[in-house]
């Protein structure tokens, strides 16, 4: 049903684009740059805010115990979204 | 009077700095988002500056609640100089916040905080570079420590007289916007603010468009498109680009960043207590200690002591004899010692228990490992509806509901806030902590297995309530992400322990010493005397009685129906739930010599099963008023108010149905009616649980569902 829906139905993230991936897609270790931010109202606008603008440089640092939320460092910090959320963001090598 | 407003990141220390200008004592804690309202004091030896403490934001655009106060405060209260505190560990990110304040063209004071934990991290800032750059006073501090906090209140007199401050400049191109949508304006904004406006203009603020004149819509609509055009980006994330830049740029001409000294303790403690294999273990431990010390090891046999030896043999015993022996009228003995004193004490009996959890519970929010909390435990409660910050809720409800409630207001999603709001008081409070203990004493052999129930009970609640209510419309908004910050951890400051724990066990003592005496007073006025106001021999005839007897019916089926006393305290602890225990006290004394104690006469009355559902309800039915009070001001209506109150009492009537019928036949094998509603009760839970949408059997038209409505407040 449409009003039972998951989080990550509810921010539908592209899951590919070209040689991209999202951000939410990626493991603890890695590292990207962020070359777009979709979505729309509050939520991408809480993203920006939080400095994951295009050309920034995100490692994610480790994940909760179950896979979910995990925890980024960008711009000299540390930050912990949800992946569903991260999805929005896309990212490249 | 000059008024000063006090903005930062959520965490970076506003309260605690607050609490050093102020010197009162504002709730601290180690997680982001603690203050949830502005809150006023003045600062020590400055009584003519007034300070606002206001909830931590990330930026000045109205997303969510707290951002919406502390904007709302900026635009309409016009304060007379601004500290903006910056978290110098997290400097960059700060700045981000730093610079949309400078825009407002206010007298500012820089507070770089957490200097210590920046130099750890190998950055160092150039203070005097930053003061020079900015126009603003700049001051360093380590707040926790109390080092440069006296400097401020010069600093802020000084800005004030100054008044130099100067914004950060953006791009060429983004400042040509800013100059043509300020001509766009005209007159109709003062010079001072017309970068604030224009900034805001440009970032499509709804709230700001709203004042804008009418005429100057239309010109600067077009010349944000036209850029829009130009940079091939939306003016959301123009804006929040040229931020980061001026962010980035203005961050290297100020700070520099060298080799962190040591890779950061909390970075190696976080290894363990987060990781994949260790996280949940740690976690359920490190509950369970808490639980296990305070009630079962070290709080339990201190109230025995309190409740038995104390109150039972001596202050009770004690002052009907020394009352007696000075002749006092027998109705004020009986006031006195059957009325205040048994009821009093037998809430105050608790003392050691409940100080015993808020000790540990200030410990845990102290020293940081809430905020991992919530990091570990958001994937299993968001299955359930709610957020990984919807623990922080519960777990301070296990102190008192009231601040519980209004703790949930750091959850992002409106969804998940509301669902918290609405369960978060079936958690055992320290005030229901007396009516888990009487009953286990009681009835279970005092069985730490009976407690621990318990909070198990109020827990499973809590998730099986998020998975119903979540499958309703009006929860199925959302509104902005999930976003934790783990801070570093740190040791808790033994005199913040004692000062909080000492405040909380005050307000404990406080509403024993005055709410519930009253309660107390007019329970033994009401057991006392009967219609006709003549004093009764036998409580039976009282008023108390023959009210409790017109209404106890209700809860036969539960199995406490038939004694009336029961059900009279079930209704006095909606005016607080210290009442149920205060209520039996007052009705059945204190272990008084001629009569049983009041555990036994529980005891007596009660079977095991009985008295079990008898918890059971009272723990899960609708919170105390203050409770329902604050409910009320989360959810914004008495309507929505309402609507939960009767889902926590159908809920408790339901479960607890279900506990004693099931109970009854499984222990006893007696069964009736009463069963056959409880095998109903347990059908429509499941069915509530299990059915993906309840209501549409229900539905006259087959109607498409709404879509989610995303919610922006």
């Amino acid at each position: 049903m449409l009003l039972d829906q998951g989080q990550s139905d509810r921010y539908p993230g592209n899951r590919t684009r070209g040689n991209g991936m999202n951000l939410g897609e990626m493991k603890c270790g890695e590292s990207a740059v962020v070359t777009a931010v979709r979505g729309k109202g509050a939520l991408r606008k809480r993203i920006l805010d939080l400095g994951l603008t295009k050309g920034c440089r995100v490692t994610v640092v480790r994940s909760a115990p179950l896979g979910d939320p995990f925890e980024l460092s960008l711009r000299g910090y540390r930050l912990t979204i949800r992946r569903a959320e991260a999805a929005i963001v896309e990212v490249a090598e | 009077m000059t008024t000063i407003a006090l903005v930062g990141n959520p965490n970076s220390g506003k309260t605690t700095l607050f609490n050093k200008l102020t010197g009162s004592s504002q709730h601290v804690g180690n997680w982001p988002g603690v203050t949830i309202e502005k809150k006023v004091g003045k600062i020590r030896h400055n009584p003519d500056l007034q300070i606002v403490d206001l909830p931590g934001i990330y930026s000045l655009s109205p997303y969510s609640p707290e951002e919406v106060i502390t904007r709302d405060y900026l635009m309409q209260e016009c304060p007379d100089a601004l500290i903006n505190i910056i978290d110098a560990s997290h400097f960059e990110r700060n700045l981000y916040l730093t610079i949309q304040v400078l825009e407002l063209g206010l007298p500012t004071v820089l507070v770089l905080n957490m200097m210590d934990d920046a130099a750890k991290n190998g950055l160092q800032i150039d203070t005097s570079r930053l003061s020079e750059l900015t126009g603003c006073e700049v001051v360093e501090t380590v707040a926790l420590k109390n080092q440069g906090v006296s400097d401020i209140a010069d600093a802020v007199r000084r800005a004030i007289t100054r008044r130099s401050v100067r914004p950060v400049r953006y791009s060429a191109g983004f400042e040509q916007l800013l100059s043509d949508i300020g001509h766009a304006f005209g007159n109709s904004i003062p010079a001072e603010q017309a970068r604030w406006y224009a900034v805001k203009t440009a970032e499509n603020d709804p709230a700001v468009l709203e004042v804008l004149p009418a005429t100057a819509r239309p010109k600067v609509e077009t010349l944000v498109a036209a850029y829009e055009k130009e940079c091939k980006d939306d003016r959301l994330e123009i804006t929040a680009d040229e931020r980061y830049a001026a962010t980035e740029q203005f961050g290297k001409q100020v700070s520099f960043r060298g080799p962190a000294l040591r890779r950061s303790a909390s970075d190696r403690i976080d290894q363990v207590l987060t990781s994949r294999v260790w996280g949940l273990p740690v976690f359920l431990a490190v509950m369970f200690g808490v639980y296990y010390v305070s009630i079962t090891a070290l709080g339990g046999p201190l109230t025995d002591w309190v409740n038995d030896t104390f109150f039972g043999e001596w202050a009770i015993p004690g002052t009907q004899s020394f009352l007696e022996s000075i002749g006092v009228d027998a109705t004020v003995t009986s006031l006195l010692v059957d009325g205040i004193l048994s009821g009093v004490g037998a809430v105050l009996g608790f003392l050691p228990e409940v100080a015993i959890l808020f000790i540990l519970l200030t410990v845990l929010e102290e020293c940081g490992y809430m905020s991992r909390v919530a990091f570990i435990l958001d994937r299993v409660f968001r299955r359930f509806g709610l957020s990984g910050k919807s623990f922080i809720p519960l777990i301070v409800s296990t102190g008192c509901g009231v601040p519980g409630i209004m703790s949930s207001r750091t959850i992002e999603s409106d969804s998940e806030r509301r669902i918290t709001v609405m369960t978060t008081t079936f958690m055992p409070c320290s005030a229901k902590l007396p009516i888990i203990a009487l009953i286990s004493g009681a009835l279970f052999g005092n069985s730490a297995a009976i407690a621990l129930s318990a909070y198990v009970l109020g827990f499973v609640m809590v998730l099986l309530s998020g998975i119903i209510l979540k499958k309703f419309r009006q929860f199925s908004g959302c509104s902005a992400p999930f976003v934790v910050e783990m801070p570093a951890y740190h040791w808790p400051l033994p005199s913040t322990i004692l000062h909080t724990t000492g405040q909380r066990s005050w307000a404990f003592v406080r509403k024993a010493g005055t709410f519930i005496l009253l309660a107390c007073v007019a329970i033994w006025f009401f057991s006392s005397f009967d219609t006709s106001l003549k004093m009764v021999e036998d409580i039976n005839d009282s008023m108390l009685a023959a009210f409790g007897n017109a209404v106890t019916a209700v809860f036969l089926p539960l199995g406490f129906g038939q004694d009336w006393e029961f059900t009279v305290a079930t209704i006095t602890g909606l005016l607080a739930k210290e009442n149920v225990v205060g209520t039996f006290g007052t009705l059945f004394g204190l272990g008084e010599n001629d009569n049983l104690g009041l555990w036994d006469q529980v005891g007596a009355m009660l079977t095991p099963v009985a008295g079990y559902a008898f918890l059971v309800f009272n723990l899960i039915c609708a919170p105390c008023f203050a409770a329902i009070g604050a409910m009320r001001r989360e959810l914004g209506s008495w309507r929505d108010t309402g609507k939960a109150v009767l889902y926590q009492c159908a809920l408790a009537y339901g479960v607890g149905l279900i506990v004693y019928q099931f109970g009854r036949f499984v222990c006893y094998g007696q069964y009736g009616p009463g069963t056959v509603a409880a095998v109903l009760a347990l059908s429509v839970l499941v069915y509530l649980v299990a059915a993906k949408d309840p209501l549409k059997p229900f539905r006259k038209t087959e109607g498409r569902p709404h879509l989610a409505q995303e919610t922006v407040r």
